[in-house]
């Protein structure tokens, strides 16, 4: 299988954009879709739109087994031990705020502590800064160093009776370096605490087995994974789900409601209040079967030749300081690559490659504890997927040089 | 020449570019020709809001003729603010509230930026002609 026919799997790859070819080198932010999610959320919309989960007519039962399905698959995807622990969100962002919010209102008190990483997007962070605020609880960080790894080795120390839970991304939408989410799941573990992994890139880059990672919380965005946006995946161990009150309610999440009392539904509808987003959430299983395809020697060969073009480019070119760099072999850097030029401000260098025909992400990314962290206003930020080429890659290096040949 | 013959000036100088690219390379130019800005005038009561990129937006009136000076983080930002400054500094603040400023649409400015920095020119338009205001 090669590129080509990966590519003509996305209608918007073809079109133009200022009478130039479109690059897309914004995938960390949204990948394109893939045509048969487009297909399928057109399929729902046209025919099978209707209520899932309560009413007994055709088109409900159809709509309810379009989304059901897409549980199962995802199930799947992540290697889940049951279809119980996957709950559907609007993203990785409500997936968050969801755990930080009731496992919060079961497990934290005041003095409590919470610990994050200095590598977070801000919905790794906000969510945790809220329920403590709550709770009068403290969040504490683990530093990040200036390649831009983990200092994991300062974990334990951060660790303390008192901590509840830890939150870290699989990877940061900033650094792209794949970090040791598994030993840190163990040393967590080790004292008692459980862990959320926010797999918003992760799930896009890595083979993802929950079981094996033994994380217990694990978040994902459908929109990043070619899916249909609006669609967020949260898994949870049961038993942390069981124990945990609902999110919100209304709906179909409950068991039986009096005015005295309300019983839930349950797992794992006891967190999907109110209608969901139906249409959106089964194209996750057309999305998946695609990820499924990418499984292939050729292609990932390919996609790994562009990381290696655009990494080597980017460090051997003395106007450029490049943030997440792997420095020993034990890191993993998947093609996603923020940097800064010398003298030339990000934006202005998004807004050539633009009218270039280039979409490239410019600015804080969310995660401004990261920017100060390197003392920058922004980066620019370039991400690759497996339908981008090789030329685009050359394309874009060529731009570049323009570009800041024309700022400086 | 009059405010309005500037602002034709203007039009007609950007239909020469028929690339967007070229239109860019011209505010860089012009973002670059901008004279000094010092760093006792980057103070947040001259910082415009509303824009990604930092721009500071200075006056000073003498016998009624209003004169900006300005500055920028982004080059590209900083050629807007000139060519803004080029064209109502040094004029009185009627001749100011005179113009529509449509000029930055009929050079086709406004569309052609993300919506970030199109409302950072909003912004920078809106102090201009509060300023004028405060000085009529």
């Amino acid at each position: 299988m090669d590129v080509n026919y990966i590519r003509s799997m996305f209608p918007a790859l073809s079109r133009k954009v200022y009478g130039k070819d479109l690059v897309y080198f914004d995938n960390a932010a949204t990948s394109q879709r893939v045509q048969s999610v487009i297909d399928e959320w057109n399929r729902i919309s046209a025919e099978s739109n209707a209520n899932i989960h309560r009413a007994v007519h055709r088109l409900a039962d159809e709509a309810t087994q379009a989304y059901e399905q897409a549980r199962d698959a995802v199930r799947g995807f992540l290697n889940a031990g049951s279809r119980e622990e996957i709950v559907f969100t609007s993203g990785t962002t409500a997936a968050i705020n969801l755990v930080a919010f009731s496992y919060g209102e079961a497990f934290v008190s005041e003095g409590d502590e919470v610990i994050v990483t200095e590598a977070e997007h801000h919905s790794n962070i906000v969510p945790w800064q809220l329920m403590c605020r709550r709770k009068g609880a403290v969040l504490k960080v683990l530093p990040v160093d200036d390649n831009g790894c983990l200092e994991t080795d300062k974990l334990d120390d951060l660790i303390s009776p008192r901590t509840k839970i830890m939150a870290v991304t699989h990877i940061s939408n900033v650094l792209g370096i794949v970090n040791p989410v598994r030993d840190i799941v163990r040393k967590c573990h080790e004292k008692g605490v459980p862990v959320l992994v926010d797999g918003a890139q992760g799930a896009v880059h890595c083979k993802v087995d929950v079981q094996d990672l033994d994380c217990d919380f694990y978040v994902f965005s459908g929109h990043k994974l070619y899916a249909a946006t609006g669609t967020g995946v949260l898994y949870g161990k049961k038993r942390w789900l069981d124990a945990m009150p609902p999110y919100m309610g209304g709906g179909e999440m409950v068991g039986t409601v009096t005015f005295a009392e309300t019983t839930f539904a349950p797992l794992p509808m006891k967190f999907e209040a109110g209608t969901q987003n139906f249409a959106s959430a089964a194209t996750l299983k057309q999305a998946i079967k695609f990820i499924n395809l990418l499984n292939d020697n050729k292609l990932e060969e390919y996609y790994n030749g562009i990381r290696d073009y655009l990494l080597d480019t980017l460090t051997s070119d003395s106007r450029i300081r490049l943030y997440g760099v792997p420095c020993g072999t034990n890191e993993e850097k998947i093609p996603l690559f923020s940097f800064s030029v010398d003298g030339v401000h990000h934006e202005d260098l998004a807004l050539i490659l633009d009218k270039m025909g280039i979409a490239v992400r410019s600015g804080q990314m969310c995660a401004e504890p990261l920017m100060d962290r390197f003392g920058v206003t922004g980066m620019l930020r370039v991400s690759v997927a497996p339908y981008n080429t090789m030329e685009e890659a050359e394309y874009f290096v060529k731009c570049l040089n323009k570009a800041i040949e024309m700022l400086s | 020449m009059s405010l309005q013959e500037a602002e034709n000036a203007i039009i007609e100088e950007f239909s020469m570019y028929e690339e967007w690219l070229d239109k860019y390379e011209y505010l860089i130019e012009l973002g670059k020709s901008l004279k000094d800005y010092p760093e006792s005038e980057k103070t947040d009561d001259k910082l415009i809001k509303g824009c990604q990129s930092r721009v500071w937006l200075s006056h000073k009136v003498e016998d009624g003729i209003i004169r900006f000076n300005a500055d920028s983080d982004a080059i590209i930002t900083k050629g807007i603010i000139s060519l803004l400054i080029g064209l109502y500094s040094g004029r009185t603040a009627q001749e100011i509230l005179s113009s529509d400023f449509s000029v930055v649409e009929k050079i086709g400015l406004k569309e052609n930026l993300s919506p970030t920095r199109a409302n950072g020119l909003v912004s920078m338009i809106g102090r201009i002609r509060d300023i004028a205001k405060c000085n009529l």
